[in-house]
């Protein structure tokens, strides 16, 4: 076992379509210094960086070494870490991994993108295989679309279900200042409603079957910063740190016709490691809140149910039931989620930043539970359905 | 936070222009022969995991799932079944090619017979009422094949 460690301080930009104030680098920088001061820490404070976005969407690799500047690395040990829409919580894990070590005490974590600097599907069409996949894919929304296609089949679940979980997002969002999307209109509509507009409206454009534009995340330019730190100085950092209880990931296959689309394998996997590592057995009952990373709606049907909140095809249940709404028994994405942000390389760290802030009892107006959080999840998606897990606390793990 | 105000400025962004890089990517020993066979004799091939049993398209020579060699290579039947599939309407630039493909069209996984992963191919129809998951297909070549998956012109939907 490592020694612990916690979260001590979390800052991000606000999550915007375009940001042509400033470049990687800069973007960068306002995270940085965020969370820096958050923290109350000076740069000279870190002892080590961990970096990562999407290799290529900007069209620039190495971003350790252009980045140096912005990220505060300049002489100090520095990592990038790229492991696709993972990025983020593998960043985090990477963050975590240096400070349990014992070889360092306080840890930057940075993730970003400007996806306004690239077509986003292009970009990802580039981590398929060129031979096998490459001449058919059809790129990141019909990816998704594929997804749903096999759990409707399996389980039918409809249209409104999969509207029923955007709706969630968007209105969570409303509550969000660094959010992307304030879609203020749907303010005071009831859900129902809210859910036959969305699946009735032609306004609200098929992207691909059962895919509307609504059930998408959007493009995002945006950073956040995340400060992990050793027990023992961690305490004098944050008057509440949020502990580090477990972390795990699995990744699968290169292919993706090998994919399993019946159930998400990999989050499940990386789930039940945790679980086990932090002794939960019951999930529903025993987390408080969750920060996951559902790029689209029906992942926020079928994936609740590989993480192990419920059985198999009771996920729209949840939703319907509110279960999963703010004043819910496990609130999902209190900030909005990837639906209204996405900001590739970010995006993951964003979902173990807002873990941390509902730990710390931090989060303002998106904060569950009146500050009343023991155990919040975070998760991260990406490639071949990939699935990094974190599981945060307000006690020391045992 | 730090920053001067500099509201007057005019932001500029810079085009990279129109790039190309070209690659030359190598496909291995094993899709290479898969390559072969659809082009010398419009067959589609697999690869058997000794362990597992399971049998793998495109043939690869690693399981991954047990991380043993792979050497037995299969036929597979040119029909299957969709497993997962999608109408695309949103279009984009292909990085490969440059050019955007035509809307709508449809993606699906094609389960052949005698095969436990899928090809990921386009099929022939984007009619809702025909492209389901569990529908059957069959592979329709090109006339004039290059060694190439789109030698396989699509799945038609039976």
């Amino acid at each position: 076992m490592g020694k612990r460690v916690a979260i001590v301080g979390f800052g991000q930009t606000y999550q915007r379509s375009s940001r042509k104030d400033v470049n990687g680098v800069e973007l960068i920088n306002e995270a940085v210094n965020t969370a820096l001061a958050d923290a109350e820490l000076t740069i000279r404070d870190i002892d080590a960086v961990v970096i990562g976005n999407m290799d290529h969407f900007e069209g620039i690799n190495y971003v350790d070494m252009w980045s140096a500047e912005g990220a505060g690395a300049v002489m100090k040990p520095v990592i990038k870490v790229c492991t696709g829409g993972t990025t983020g919580t593998t960043v985090a894990m990477c963050a975590y991994y240096h400070v349990a070590s014992g070889m360092f005490k306080r840890v930057l974590a940075i993730g970003w993108e400007k996806n306004s600097e690239s077509d986003t599907t292009g970009a990802i069409i580039t981590a398929f295989h060129p031979v096998w996949e490459r001449p058919t894919l059809g790129g990141a929304v019909a990816g998704l679309a594929i997804e749903a296609s096999k759990y409707m089949a399996n389980y039918g679940a409809t249209e409104r279900d999969g509207a029923r979980v955007a709706v969630r997002e968007r209105l969570h969002a409303l509550n969000n200042p660094f959010a992307h999307l304030h879609q203020e209109w749907m303010k005071g509509i009831p859900v129902d409603q809210l859910v036959d507009l969305l699946v009735g409206s032609e306004q609200n454009a098929m992207l691909a079957y059962p895919l509307r534009m609504s059930d998408m995340c959007p493009r995002t330019d945006g950073a956040a910063a995340v400060i992990f730190a050793a027990e023992g100085t961690a305490e004098k950092i944050a008057p509440v740190p949020a502990w580090v209880h477990a972390t795990a990931n699995s990744h699968n296959f290169v292919y993706a016709g090998d994919v399993n689309m019946d159930r998400n394998t990999t989050i499940a996997e990386a789930s039940k490691k945790v679980f086990k590592k932090a002794g939960i057995k019951e999930p529903l009952k025993e987390i408080d809140v969750c920060e996951l990373y559902l790029p689209y709606s029906y992942a926020g049907l079928k994936w609740i149910e590989d993480i192990g909140f419920c059985a198999y095809g009771e996920g729209p249940r949840l939703l319907w039931d509110g279960v999963t709404d703010m004043d819910g028994e496990l609130p999902v994405n209190p900030s909005g989620g990837v639906m209204s942000s996405n900001a590739i390389g970010a995006t993951a760290l964003i979902r173990v930043g807002e873990a941390a802030l509902q730990v710390m009892g931090r989060a303002g107006t998106r904060q569950v539970k009146g500050g009343d959080v023991n155990l919040a999840l975070a998760t991260g998606f990406g490639g071949c359905y990939w699935g990094d897990v974190m599981l945060l606390g307000k006690k020391k793990p045992s | 936070m730090n920053e001067k105000k500099r509201e007057d400025v005019e932001l500029l962004s810079i085009s990279s222009g129109e790039t190309s890089q070209p690659f030359q990517w190598s496909v291995g020993k094993h899709g290479s022969y898969f390559l072969q066979q659809l082009r010398d004799n419009k067959k589609i091939v697999g690869i058997r995991c000794p362990k597992c049993k399971r049998v793998y398209v495109p043939p690869r020579p690693v399981c991954g799932q047990c991380y043993v060699a792979m050497d037995e290579m299969v036929p597979l039947s040119d029909e299957g079944t969709i497993y997962v599939c999608t109408i695309v309407q949103f279009g984009f630039v292909d990085p490969s090619t440059g050019v955007q493909r035509p809307v709508p069209y449809t993606w699906a996984f094609v389960k052949l017979d005698g095969a436990d992963t899928c090809l990921t191919h386009f099929l022939d129809s984007v009619d809702p009422e025909k492209v389901k998951v569990g529908a059957r297909v069959k592979a329709v070549f090109e006339e004039r094949r290059t060694g190439n998956l789109m030698d396989i012109k699509h799945f038609a939907v039976l």
